[in-house]
């Protein structure tokens, strides 16, 4: 029985991540980065790696709303720190657990989005894109209001720890995030997602063909939400200070340069983007006056040679897709995996064509 | 009172009426969300500030060099970094926010981040109507004028006018019809930030400029354009003056409030928004859904 499971497992890990050479490197890369608390304790490298975890959650749920489902928002930063005091407010007011007060803020944000969500129903394109910029400003004006319960410019802080150590905080926060981002990319494959994708591509005729359009932006609002809320609650909890800047309108552009370097209707793009990007930002603090000016140029030059991102462009060079299942296969090999047609065959064609 | 925030209220209204037409004029025709269209009005105070005080030019002079200087490192930027990318409207997106900060970075280490001032170009006050009002001040309100006149009369009088509108209104058949429609987005570009230019050259005076004086422009000219129509040249200018005065009124009547006039903007841009959702004149581009 136990030999069966296993081999069974091993036969789906073969044809599911072996077989494909771009899950394989995200394999490899997500097992290295789990156990390497085993090869290394330094606190800095550590911390880096978990605020990059937080940050690809974050991410990842921009993705599910901007490149899914197609409504650009600039002002992605409102769930992120609306969750963030949320908890913060949770944890050191009523003295909630951080295993409840991390949800409840993230179900702030789900209110977040439904509040965002109205506008979105009624402005398309450029129109939305540019009016979700105002509710983290208009929000962040308000926490400046009442500084005696926001704790004002200087935040707030003190609140609890994840968990006792260091290193548990950085397994704990790094399996949450793996955790996450396979539940949105299972979404996003899912019926759910299709219509995402419709919705982004013509919403018109997603509305003919008798679906309620409104109720999925308002889901997707209200999934992305949900999922940058968490990732607000583990940096409010990991940092154990909330202040302004986790609203700021840096913290909304910034998830847009990750998104779209890591390439965007991904899920997985955003996520290698963070872990690419926040860890050279980080390091390049050692040349502090120039850091952000390599770091631009870095993005640029990257945009002007592989504008549809940086995970995109890396699938299209290691794997192809059969011309008849559409099934994608390793670059090395003659015939699809799947339905066995000729790889080479098609791809002559594709160069006789161009 | 009134007095102050009129005259305040014209100037800053001008201002950004300055950015928020060249913002929606390159939006219009070449489909390009420039973020980093405030970091030209940024540069232009600091050219205005090195050519005038470090390599001591007449002002005039000074001023004419900066708008050249700007103009054409724009122009050269769209060429190398946007053009390139134009087909996807996120690239263009990040590409331009990237510039701003590498604008905003190169300042910084070029002349550090302490605020600093540019010698006002005409000295002396006059008394109007019980308060003390620079000549300076009346001298930017009526370049801006003049400057707001010149455009229209350039969009709407001109053969290039007549192209640029062409172009932003119906791109394929402005190209069917013979109007190169590259070199018009490129032209375009110039006097986008010929604008921004011209903003700055004429408000920087009157305050402090430092590095980081290109975002609170920046999303005041996008809600200005958003709330007068994206598109639409009368709407944006309108849209600039209403959150001047919002802003102008909250700061001189609750002075205590005045770090709300981000968020009082923006709310009223919300409110009409609600009520007009393709803005005060848009229309709604059913072709681009």
């Amino acid at each position: 029985m136990l030999k069966y499971l296993a081999s069974k497992y091993w036969r789906n890990f073969q044809g599911e991540i072996l077989a494909l050479p771009t899950r394989t490197i995200l394999f490899a890369a997500a097992a290295a980065l789990l156990f390497l608390p085993l090869a290394t304790t330094d606190a800095y490298l550590l911390r880096i790696i978990t605020l990059a975890s937080i940050f690809a959650i974050y991410a990842a749920s921009w993705d599910l709303l901007v490149g899914f489902a197609g409504q650009v928002s600039l002002g992605h930063s409102l769930f992120f720190g609306v969750a963030a005091y949320a908890s913060a407010l949770l944890n050191l007011r009523l003295g909630f657990h951080p295993m409840l007060s991390i949800p409840l803020g993230a179900l702030a944000a789900v209110l977040a989005g439904l509040l965002l969500s109205l506008p979105a129903l009624r402005l398309k394109g450029p129109y939305f894109s540019l009016a979700s910029l105002a509710m983290p400003i208009i929000l962040l004006g308000a926490i400046f209001t009442f500084p005696a319960l926001t704790g004002g410019e200087l935040g707030l802080s003190g609140l609890s720890r994840l968990a006792d150590t260091r290193v548990n905080e950085y397994r704990l926060i790094f399996l949450t995030m793996l955790g996450l981002t396979l539940l949105m990319w299972k979404i996003v494959t899912s019926k759910t997602g299709l219509i995402f994708h419709a919705i982004r591509e013509d919403e018109i005729v997603v509305r003919a063909s008798g679906i309620n359009t409104s109720l999925y932006k308002v889901l997707a609002f209200c999934l992305s939400g949900f999922f940058a809320g968490l990732a607000g609650g583990l940096y409010a909890h990991f940092l154990r200070v909330v202040g302004p800047s986790t609203l700021d309108i840096m913290m909304s552009l910034q998830v847009i340069i990750w998104g779209i370097f890591g390439g965007v209707v991904t899920i997985y793009g955003p996520v290698i983007g963070v872990f690419i990007l926040y860890p050279l930002l980080e390091y390049l603090r050692v040349i502090a006056e120039w850091r952000m000016l390599i770091f631009a140029v870095i993005i640029i030059v990257t945009l002007r040679f592989m504008p549809e991102g940086l995970s995109n462009r890396v699938q299209d060079l290691l794997e192809r897709e059969c011309p008849r299942c559409k099934e994608r296969n390793a670059f090395g090999r003659k015939e699809c995996r799947v339905c066995c047609t000729g790889l080479g065959v098609c791809n002559q064609t594709d160069k006789t064509l161009l | 009172m009134w007095q102050l925030i009129l005259i305040n209220g014209l100037i800053s209204g001008g201002q950004y009426a300055l950015l928020a037409l060249g913002f929606s004029l390159i939006f219009g025709v070449a489909r390009i969300l420039n973020l980093a269209h405030t970091a030209y009005y940024m540069l232009t105070a600091f050219a205005i500030y090195y050519f005038s005080q470090v390599l001591d030019i007449s002002l005039p002079l000074t001023y004419l060099l900066s708008l050249v200087f700007v103009v054409v490192l724009a122009v050269g930027v769209y060429q190398l970094a946007m053009a390139p990318v134009r087909g996807q409207s996120s690239t263009v997106m990040i590409v331009s926010l990237v510039l701003a900060i590498v604008a905003q970075e190169l300042v910084l280490i070029a002349f550090g981040g302490q605020f600093r001032s540019l010698p006002k170009l005409v000295p002396g006050t006059i008394e109007f109507g019980g308060t003390l009002i620079t000549y300076q001040h009346l001298f930017t309100l009526g370049a801006v004028l003049t400057v707001l006149l010149g455009v229209w009369l350039l969009l709407f009088k001109s053969k290039l006018g007549i192209a640029i509108r062409a172009v932003a209104l119906d791109r394929e058949v402005a190209n069917l019809m013979g109007m190169p429609e590259n070199s018009i987005a490129t032209l375009t570009m110039a006097i986008s930030v010929a604008l921004a230019a011209v903003a700055a050259a004429m408000v920087a005076p009157l305050g402090v400029i430092e590095p980081l004086m290109w975002l609170h422009p920046l999303v005041v000219v996008m809600a200005a354009v958003i709330l007068g129509g994206l598109g639409s040249i009368k709407g944006s200018i309108i849209g600039a003056f209403t959150l001047a005065f919002v802003e102008v009124s909250l700061v001189f009547l609750i002075p205590q409030a005045s770090f709300l006039r981000g968020a009082v903007s923006m709310a009223t841009m919300l409110l009409v928004l609600l009520f007009k959702p393709e803005g005060l004149f848009g229309v709604f581009m059913e072709g681009e859904r």
